[in-house]
C-alpha cells in the first residue's frame, strides 16, 4: 500500500497542495501557490483617497489597476514601511486581482491536508478571521491566511 | 453541443426579427394614420413574424409555434389588403408583438409560460382572421385569375385575329411534405416568379385537414399561379429547379390574341383592388393594365437578359426595404479584448513619446516624426476599434414602445411615444444598463407625468398624452431626454412628501429647482405612491444612481402645466475621454475635461472668506465656493488658497459652478478609462483610474460627487453606494 503511495503520488493530489510562503512583520505565512498570479518588486503606488490604512493604493500591472494591501496592516500588525527590498505578491482571488505588500518570499511548501492544524484558538478576532489555520515547519509556525478575507470589501464581513 | 449553438443563433435572430417586427408595426402604425402604408413594411412585418415561427418550429416550441401563426394569419390578411391596419388592428398587433417577445424570452430561458395570456390575445387576433380567410380569398381573387384562363372572352373577340401570342404561364404546383423539410418554402418560390413578371397567386386551401388532424410538417396546400411573363419557358421552370421531384408542377402557356377583353375585365378588377395596390404578390390591377402592353413588348425584344434576373433581384426584392449592409456577428468578449488590448498600445505609445523626449529626441528628428505618427494611428485604431461597440440607441427606444403602450393600457390614459435620434449611437454596455432606469422614467411620465384624459381636455391639451425619447450627441457626451407634455411637477405636493418622509427639513427654504431634485432623494417615492405602475420601490433615487454608476447624470427641468423633461448625461463610452492631468498634493490626476469652464490663476484678494473656513472665488461679479481638492481626499488638511495654486471652474450636471483647488496643470490628453471596481470598489469622489505615461495610475476625479460632498445639501441626500445594486 505504502509503496503505491509512493509510486503514484499524484493521486492524492487532493490532498497535497503547495503553499507559497513569505514574511512579514516577523511572522510566517503562507497561501495556496495557485492563486499567485506572480511575485514582484516594489513599486510606488498612487494613494486612494478615503481608503483603509491598510490599502497603500493601486498600481498598473500590465494595464490593470491593482489594489495593494499591507499584509501586516491588514491582519492588524504593525505596519510595513515599503521598501525597494519587499515585494508584492499579486494574487488573484475569484476574479479579483491584488497586489499583498509582505518583505519576503522564503519558500514553497508541499503540504498535505493533515499537515494543516486548525488556527489554535486566540483572543484576537482579527488573527481567528483570517488565518485558516496554521502548519509546523521546521520548528517554526507557518499561518495559512484565508486569502479571500484579505480583500478591502470583505471588511465588514470579517 | 451544436444544437445548442443552433438554438442559440435562433434566439439571437429572433432579437433582430423582434426589433424589425416593433420597428415595422411602429411604421405601419405612422403610415396608416396617413393612409397609406408602404407594403414592404407589411412584408417586413410578416417575414419577421414568420421567421421565428419557423425557427421555433425546428425546436419545437410549440406555445411559439402556434401563437406566431395566429399572428400570422392575421397578417397576412393586412398583406393581402383585406384587413384595414386601423388603430383598433395596430393596437392588437401591439399587443400581440409584445405577447410574442413575451413568449420568445420565456422559450429562451425555458421558462413556462400562461397559456391564458396567450388565449386572451389570440382571441383578439382571430378576431380579425376568421375562416373565412378562404372564402373571401377565393371570392376576390380567382375571377382575377380566371378572366385569363378562360376561353370566354375569346367567344367575344374572335373577329380581332386568331394569331395567338403567348402572355405569360398558368403554373399549377402542389409542394409535398418533403419540399418544406429541405428547408424550401412556397412563399419563396412564388416571390422568385414574381420577379419574371407579374403574379397572381391563388391558393387552394381544399387539400386543408381539419385542425384537429393537421400536421405540422404536413404539405396541404396548392397553387394556381398565373404568371405574366415574356419570359421563356425554361427560365420559368428554372424557379422550380431546387424542388424538381418535391412537388407537382405542371406550367402551360397562356396565350392571348388581342387585348381589349382583357382591358375590360381589368378595369373592373382594378377598380375593387386599386386601393391595396401597394401590396406586392397581388398586384393585380398593375396586372390588366400591363397586359397590353406584354405582347407587343416580347416581340420587339426577346428574352436574352432574362437569365440573370431571375436569382440576382430575388435577392435584392427581399431586401429592398430595408437598406442591408453587411454585418457579422462577433462575441462581445473578443471585441473588449482588442479594445484592452488597444487601450494598452494607447499607454504603450505615451510611454514610449515620454522615454523619447526624456532621451533628448528632438522635435525635429525622425523618430519624433515616426512617433507624432504613432500616436495619430493608435488614436484612430482606437476610435475605430470603441466604434465597434457602438449601437444606435434604437432597440433601446422600441423596448420604450413597449413600455408606454403598457403603462398607458394600465393607467387608461392615450399616450402616444414620439422618439427622435433613435441613430444616436452610445456604446453597448451604456445601451443595456440605461433600459431599466429609463424604463421606470418612461413609467414614470406616463403615471404621474401626464394627467387623465379629462384633466387633459378640461385644461384645453390634446386628449393624446405625448411623451417623446430624444437621443443627441452634445459636446462629446449624449444626451437622453424624455419629456411629457403633462402637468409637471407638483411641487406643493413634492415638498410636502419631502418634508413627511422626513428628507427635507421643514424650515428649509428651497429653490424650484431644489424642490423636484428631491424626487431623487433616497426614500422619496417608496409605498405610499398608490400606483401599480410605477409605485413599485423603486424609486427615482435608483434610477438616478444606476445612471451615475454610468458615469452619467440625471437632471430635471418642469414647467408646471406644460410638462417636465428629464435629462440624462451620458458619456459617449466608457473606454477614453479627454483629461486635463493636474497635480494634488503630490498626486497626479485626471480631471474630465468636459466638466471643466476654464481655469484661472485669481490673486488672493479675490479669494474671500465666508464662514468658518470657507472660501469662495468672485469670477467676473460671481461668488463660487472653493474647493480644496486635496483636503477633500484627505491627503492634507484644508489650506487656504495660495496664489501658486490653479482654480478650475467646474460645472456640474445641474449647472452648479465651482473652482477646485489644484496644485498645479500639467498636460492635456486622451485618457484610457481603466475602472477601478473590479478589483477594488467604488470611491466616492472618484471615477476612475487611468494609466499615464511613465506607467503609473492616475485616479480620475467624479466633479459632480466633489461637490456633492463639499457643498451643504439642503436635501440631506446621504448618498448611498450599496443602493446601486438594486440597478442591476
Amino acid at each position: 500500500m505504502t509503496s503505491a503511495a509512493v509510486a503514484m503520488p499524484d493521486t492524492n493530489s487532493t490532498e497535497f497542495s503547495e503553499y507559497v510562503a513569505f514574511r512579514t512583520a516577523g511572522q510566517d505565512f503562507c497561501f495556496d501557490i495557485m492563486k499567485v498570479r506572480e511575485i514582484r518588486g516594489w513599486t510606488e503606488a498612487t494613494v486612494l483617497p478615503h481608503a483603509p490604512s491598510y490599502v497603500l493604493g493601486v498600481i498598473n500591472l500590465r494595464g490593470s489597476v491593482v489594489p495593494i494591501v499591507d499584509l501586516a496592516a491588514r491582519l492588524g500588525l504593525p505596519t510595513t514601511e515599503p521598501h525597494d527590498r519587499h515585494v508584492i505578491i499579486i494574487a488573484v482571488v475569484n476574479t479579483q486581482i491584488i497586489g499583498l505588500l509582505v518583505e519576503a518570499v522564503s519558500d514553497i511548501l508541499g503540504v498535505s491536508e493533515e499537515m494543516v492544524q486548525s488556527t489554535p484558538d486566540v483572543a484576537s478576532e482579527t488573527t481567528k478571521a483570517f488565518i485558516s489555520g496554521v502548519i509546523p515547519k521546521d520548528e517554526k509556525m507557518i499561518r495559512l491566511i484565508d486569502i479571500e478575507r484579505i480583500l478591502p470589501q470583505n471588511d465588514l464581513e470579517s | 453541443m451544436s444544437t445548442n449553438d443552433i438554438r442559440e443563433t435562433f434566439f439571437l435572430e429572433c432579437e433582430d426579427l423582434l426589433e424589425a417586427l416593433e420597428e415595422g408595426l411602429q411604421d405601419i402604425n405612422d403610415q396608416s394614420a396617413d393612409g397609406a402604408v408602404d407594403s414592404e413594411c407589411i412584408n417586413a412585418v410578416f417575414r419577421a413574424v414568420h421567421s421565428i415561427k419557423g425557427g421555433a418550429g425546428a425546436f419545437k416550441l410549440d406555445e411559439l409555434v402556434h401563437f406566431a401563426h395566429t399572428f400570422e394569419t392575421v397578417l397576412d390578411e393586412v398583406r393581402n389588403g383585406k384587413l384595414l391596419p386601423d388603430s383598433d388592428v395596430m393596437g392588437v398587433f401591439f399587443r400581440a408583438n409584445d405577447r410574442l417577445v413575451d413568449l420568445v424570452n420565456a422559450a429562451r430561458d425555458e421558462e413556462p409560460v400562461d397559456p391564458a395570456d396567450n388565449a386572451a390575445i389570440e382571441a383578439e387576433l382571430n378576431k380579425y382572421a376568421p375562416a373565412e380567410e378562404e372564402e373571401v380569398d377565393a371570392g376576390d381573387y380567382t375571377p382575377m385569375g380566371l378572366s385569363f384562363d378562360f376561353e370566354l372572352p375569346d367567344l367575344d373577340d374572335l373577329d380581332l385575329g386568331p394569331a395567338k401570342t403567348q402572355i405569360g404561364y398558368e403554373i399549377h404546383f402542389r409542394p409535398f411534405d418533403q419540399l418544406y423539410g429541405n428547408g424550401n418554402d412556397a412563399a419563396h418560390l412564388i416571390r422568385a416568379l414574381s420577379e419574371l413578371g407579374v403574379v397572381t397567386a391563388e391558393v387552394d386551401t381544399s387539400g386543408l385537414p381539419a385542425f384537429e388532424t393537421m400536421r405540422a410538417t404536413g404539405a396541404c396546400l396548392s397553387w394556381k399561379i398565373t404568371l405574366m411573363t415574356d419570359e421563356s419557358e425554361h427560365v420559368v421552370l428554372d424557379v422550380f429547379d431546387f424542388v424538381d421531384g418535391l412537388c407537382e408542377l405542371t406550367v402551360d402557356p397562356i396565350y392571348e390574341e388581342a387585348d381589349t377583353p382583357v382591358d375590360d375585365d381589368g378595369d373592373t378588377g382594378a377598380g375593387e383592388e386599386l386601393e391595396m395596390a401597394d401590396f406586392p404578390e397581388d398586384d393585380a390591377p398593375e396586372a390588366t393594365a400591363a397586359a397590353p402592353d406584354l405582347p407587343m413588348a416580347s416581340a420587339v425584344e426577346p428574352a436574352d437578359a432574362a437569365e440573370p434576373r431571375s436569382a440576382a433581384k430575388q435577392e435584392s426584392g427581399q431586401a429592398a426595404a430595408k437598406t442591408t449592409k453587411a454585418t457579422i456577428r462577433v462575441d462581445l468578449e473578443r471585441v473588449d479584448r482588442l479594445i484592452n488590448v488597444v487601450g494598452e498600445l494607447v499607454i504603450n505609445q505615451a510611454m514610449l513619446s515620454q522615454c523619447a523626449k526624456e532621451a533628448g529626441v528632438g522635435s525635429g528628428t525622425e523618430i519624433a516624426a515616426g512617433l507624432d505618427e504613432f500616436k495619430q494611428l493608435s488614436r484612430e485604431i482606437q476610435e475605430s476599434v470603441m466604434a465597434i461597440r457602438a449601437q444606435p440607441v434604437k432597440s433601446l427606444f422600441q423596448r420604450m414602445s413597449r413600455i408606454v403602450r403598457e403603462a398607458s393600457h394600465a393607467t387608461g390614459k392615450t399616450v402616444k411615444l414620439i422618439t427622435q435620434g433613435e441613430a444616436t449611437e452610445v456604446d453597448k454596455t451604456v445601451i443595456e444598463r440605461l433600459a431599466d432606469p429609463l424604463t421606470h422614467m418612461i413609467r414614470n411620465a406616463v403615471d404621474h407625468g401626464l394627467e387623465k384624459t379629462e384633466k387633459r381636455l378640461e385644461n384645453g391639451k390634446d386628449k393624446v398624452g405625448h411623451v417623446t425619447l430624444t437621443a443627441a450627441h452634445r459636446s462629446g457626451r449624449v444626451f437622453i431626454e424624455v419629456s411629457d407634455d403633462g402637468a409637471g411637477i407638483n411641487r406643493e405636493r413634492v415638498l410636502q412628501i419631502g418634508i413627511e418622509k422626513g428628507i427635507v427639513d421643514p424650515s428649509a427654504d428651497l429653490s424650484d429647482t431644489e424642490i423636484d431634485n428631491l424626487i431623487f432623494a433616497p426614500g422619496f417615492s417608496t409605498a405610499s405612491e398608490i400606483s401599480d405602475l410605477s409605485g413599485r420601490g423603486v424609486g427615482m433615487d435608483v434610477v438616478k444612481s444606476s445612471i451615475q454608476s454610468l458615469g452619467g447624470r440625471v437632471t430635471i427641468n418642469s414647467t408646471p402645466g406644460k410638462g417636465s423633461v428629464f435629462t440624462i448625461s451620458l458619456p459617449l463610452t466608457l473606454a477614453v475621454m479627454e483629461g486635463m492631468v493636474v497635480q494634488v498634493a503630490g498626486q497626479t490626476m485626471i480631471v474630465p475635461l468636459t466638466a471643466i469652464v476654464e481655469t484661472l490663476r485669481p490673486e488672493r484678494e479675490e479669494i474671500h472668506m465666508l464662514g468658518t473656513g470657507d472660501e469662495v472665488v468672485s469670477v467676473r461679479g460671481m461668488f463660487l465656493p472653493v474647493v480644496d481638492l486635496a483636503a477633500s481626499f484627505g491627503y492634507r488638511s484644508a489650506q487656504p488658497y495660495t496664489s501658486s495654486q490653479v482654480l478650475l471652474l467646474v460645472n456640474t450636471d445641474d449647472d452648479h459652478t465651482y473652482a477646485l483647488t489644484v496644485d498645479a496643470i500639467h498636460d492635456q490628453r486622451q485618457v484610457v478609462i481603466k475602472g477601478l471596481k473590479e478589483n477594488y470598489g467604488d470611491l466616492t469622489g472618484i471615477a476612475a483610474a487611468t494609466i499615464l505615461g511613465d506607467g503609473r495610475i492616475a485616479l480620475i476625479i467624479d466633479t459632480d460627487a466633489i461637490y456633492e460632498q463639499n457643498t451643504a445639501q439642503p436635501t440631506l441626500m446621504t448618498y448611498q453606494p450599496n443602493a446601486m445594486g438594486a440597478s442591476q
